[in-house]
């Protein structure tokens, strides 16, 4: 088996938070101790509910954020901030909204020669220039859009223009996050087959965040499913989708809408509240929504096996 | 009789770059307790029909039509007056972003409970009971301390909730969803098409369904109207819509779905909608089409019969003149 480009071991982050008027500070936990590990060529899916910390994830592995604990290793390296500098350059990032990522006063050719300013001062004018319309082949987009502004693109392109821009530093590693989720169906179809096609090109290795399941499954080798800062369920694509273990896992399949009418609706319908990232349960987080319930899940906290496909559940589905 | 019924609505902007048509030739209908999805490209005008049908358009648009009635309204006709009376009322709205239409100086629970004021007359103790109610409808967790909260407190999902409880609070007869549940979890969207869907049987609410995602239509929807560049190009049945769907931009968007995907690539469109300068002189999708020809460069198809899904093209696929050529 090929070195993964990434590990991570019990990678935490938490934020303080203010209490609100008279109220002591509190500890938000937003990622709260995940496993996991990237291959080149390789695609790891990070799917789960708005807020359960998959952003802050995206943002400790592309090194905008330092973890409060837990350990980042990419291409061997122990991810400390002294080293981000150097790292940086093997792990790029692309946002969700293609609107506001680019600065609209840059022309294009400029947006994608900035990082090369920045990471790769020796080179020349010229070859800065001619990597950047290199680049812009790449994705599919015309020589003459080098000298454009960003408003004058649509969505999709934009967003090849931010694929682009991370791709200029030779990287290793592309943290997608929510990258389609913004786009239009046939937009969505075009950038996700740029990536697929620069993934077997490149060798590059993705974390793709994301939250519609439809795509999760076209593009993910392996999936995580985050729960309130947690993993609740890890596997590959083809064992999650066609066995899901973990309940969380099984209501989210069942809700996630098909696009056929002619389709049977079981879906599971979860009741109970919505725990609060300020506040999580004891024992297990899906405790308070999860029908199959029993005392040992408020008491103590499940967790993940070494098994290939394995849930953070005492009582897995069969 | 239909409860909504538009004949041939256009809408012009005037921009600094000249005239914009951004609805064009539209004609829609809504029944008593009948669910309408309509799906199309960003920019294809689903959101500005509606908002037309409500006047509320800024003054730069020009909205014109040969018959626009609601529930026996005229509301070509109506005075703003007459109007006020019934949106928000009768005849309500979840707009696209929640929080440009909530206020942010006013927490969310006196915002709702003021709806209930004016429009249902409600008093004090009956508008915090029906606030609460509300709020427990839509899937807000601890709703009587929610309702003291101001919409900055909230987060984008809790937010979109907040619209959609005072959308339904006052028993609308037709709703207008404007992506409603794009901000939520597939769970908590599942609970509010279910609240949706219930509220339509208990009340004969219908439904007006504005949304991308064709999962949602395919589970919620009874009947599509799918629009391009302004224009609404086909309109159907949800099943058939999505197994036999007339015009060729219909059946590109449903190849473009990841779950129908065979192979690695996902089908896709090339190019892209048509903008204030390049509007063609055919039809409005003939630079991407696959099947166009000259007549299709040259002269803009009608919309063919109701039987084939008022699919605005020349040669309609999946009918037998198609399938013998
Ligand atoms: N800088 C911060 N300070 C305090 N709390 C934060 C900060 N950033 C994120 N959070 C909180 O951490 C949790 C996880 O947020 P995150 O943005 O990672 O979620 P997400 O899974 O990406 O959600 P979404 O799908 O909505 O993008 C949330 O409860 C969020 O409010
Ligand atoms: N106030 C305005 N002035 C000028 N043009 C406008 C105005 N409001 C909307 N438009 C234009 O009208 C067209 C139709 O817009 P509309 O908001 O109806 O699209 P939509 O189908 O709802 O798209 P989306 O899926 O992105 O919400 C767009 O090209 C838009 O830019
Ligand atoms: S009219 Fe012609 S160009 Fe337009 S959709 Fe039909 S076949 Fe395609
Ligand atoms: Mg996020
Ligand atoms: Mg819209």
């Amino acid at each position: 088996m090929t070195q993964p480009v990434i590990e991570a071991n019990a990678l935490q982050r938490h934020y303080n938070v203010n209490g609100g008027l008279f109220q002591p500070p509190q500890t938000l936990k937003a990622v709260a101790g995940l496993d996991f590990k990237l291959s080149p060529g390789k695609t790891l899916a990070v799917v789960g509910e708005s807020g359960c910390g998959k952003s802050t994830l995206a943002r400790m592995v592309a090194m905008i954020e330092e973890p409060t604990a837990g350990e980042l290793t990419i291409d061997g390296k122990r991810v400390l901030p002294e080293h981000w500098a150097d790292l940086r350059q093997s792990v790029q990032i692309v946002f969700q909204d293609p609107y506001g990522s680019l600065n609209p006063r840059h022309r294009i050719g400029a947006i994608l020669q900035e990082p090369l300013v920045i990471n790769k001062p020796d080179l020349s004018r010229e070859e800065r220039e001619a990597k950047a319309r290199e680049m812009l082949k790449l994705v599919g987009l015309r020589p003459e859009h080098f000298d454009r502004y960003p408003h004058m693109f649509s969505g999709g392109q934009r967003q090849r223009i931010a694929v682009a821009r991370a791709l200029m530093l030779d990287p290793k590693v592309l943290v997608l996050d929510e990258p389609v989720s913004a786009l239009d169906l046939s937009i969505q179809s075009a950038i996700l087959n740029l990536l697929t096609e620069l993934q077997d090109r490149l060798q590059l290795a993705y974390l793709f965040i994301s939250h519609d399941l439809s795509v999760v499954r076209h593009v993910a080798d392996d999936v995580i499913v985050m729960y309130l800062g947690r993993a609740v369920e890890r596997g590959s694509k083809e064992a999650l989708f066609a066995a899901p273990k973990h309940p969380y896992t099984k209501a989210l399949l069942s809700a996630t809408p098909r696009a056929n009418p002619a389709a049977e609706k079981d879906r599971i319908k979860l009741t109970g509240e919505l725990p609060s990232p300020l506040s999580i349960p004891d024992g297990c987080p899906f405790a308070p929504r999860c029908w199959k319930v029993q005392d040992r899940c408020r008491a103590e906290q499940p967790t993940l096996s070494h098994d290939p496909h394995s849930a953070a559940c005492f009582f897995p589905m069969d | 009789m239909s409860l909504l019924r538009i004949r041939n609505l256009s809408v012009d902007f005037a921009t600094a770059s000249g005239q914009f048509r951004a609805v064009d030739a539209v004609d829609q209908d809504v029944d008593t307790g009948e669910i309408l999805a309509i799906v199309g490209e960003s920019g294809s005008g689903k959101s500005v029909s509606m908002l037309a049908m409500m006047g509320l358009l800024p003054w730069t648009a020009t909205v014109t039509a040969d018959e626009m009635t609601f529930d026996g309204h005229n509301l070509l006709t109506m005075s703003s007056a007459e109007r006020r009376k019934i949106v928000g009322n009768d005849l309500a709205m979840i707009f696209q972003e929640p929080m440009s239409s909530l206020n942010p100086c006013f927490t969310v629970g006196w915002q709702i409970k003021e709806a209930l004021r004016i429009h249902l007359g409600l008093g004090r103790a009956e508008r915090q009971t029906r606030a609460v109610e509300l709020f427990e409808q839509v899937g807000i967790p601890d709703p009587a301390k929610r309702l003291s909260a101001f919409p900055h407190q909230l987060s984008g999902g809790m937010n979109q909730r907040v619209m959609i409880a005072m959308a339904i609070a006052c028993k609308p007869k037709l709703l207008i969803a404007d992506e409603p549940t794009t901000a939520l979890d597939v769970t908590i969207q599942a609970q509010i098409l279910d609240l949706l869907a219930s509220l339509r049987e208990e009340t004969g609410m219908g439904l007006v369904l504005i949304t991308h995602d064709m999962g949602v239509v395919a589970e919620t929807a009874e009947r599509v109207s799918v629009q391009y560049a302004g224009q609404k190009i086909e309109e159907q049945a949800v099943e058939p819509l999505f197994k036999t769907p007339y015009h060729p931009y219909t059946s590109a968007l449903l190849d473009a779905l990841p779950e129908r995907a065979t192979e690695r690539l996902l089908p896709t469109i090339p190019g892209v909608v048509p903008g204030q300068f390049d509007r063609p002189a055919g039809c409005l999708f003939s630079p991407r089409c696959k099947f166009a020809d000259a007549t299709c460069k040259s002269t803009a198809p009608k919309p063919c019969s109701a039987e084939l899904g008022h699919a605005r093209c020349h040669y309609p696929l999946n009918t037998d003149q198609r399938i013998a050529s």
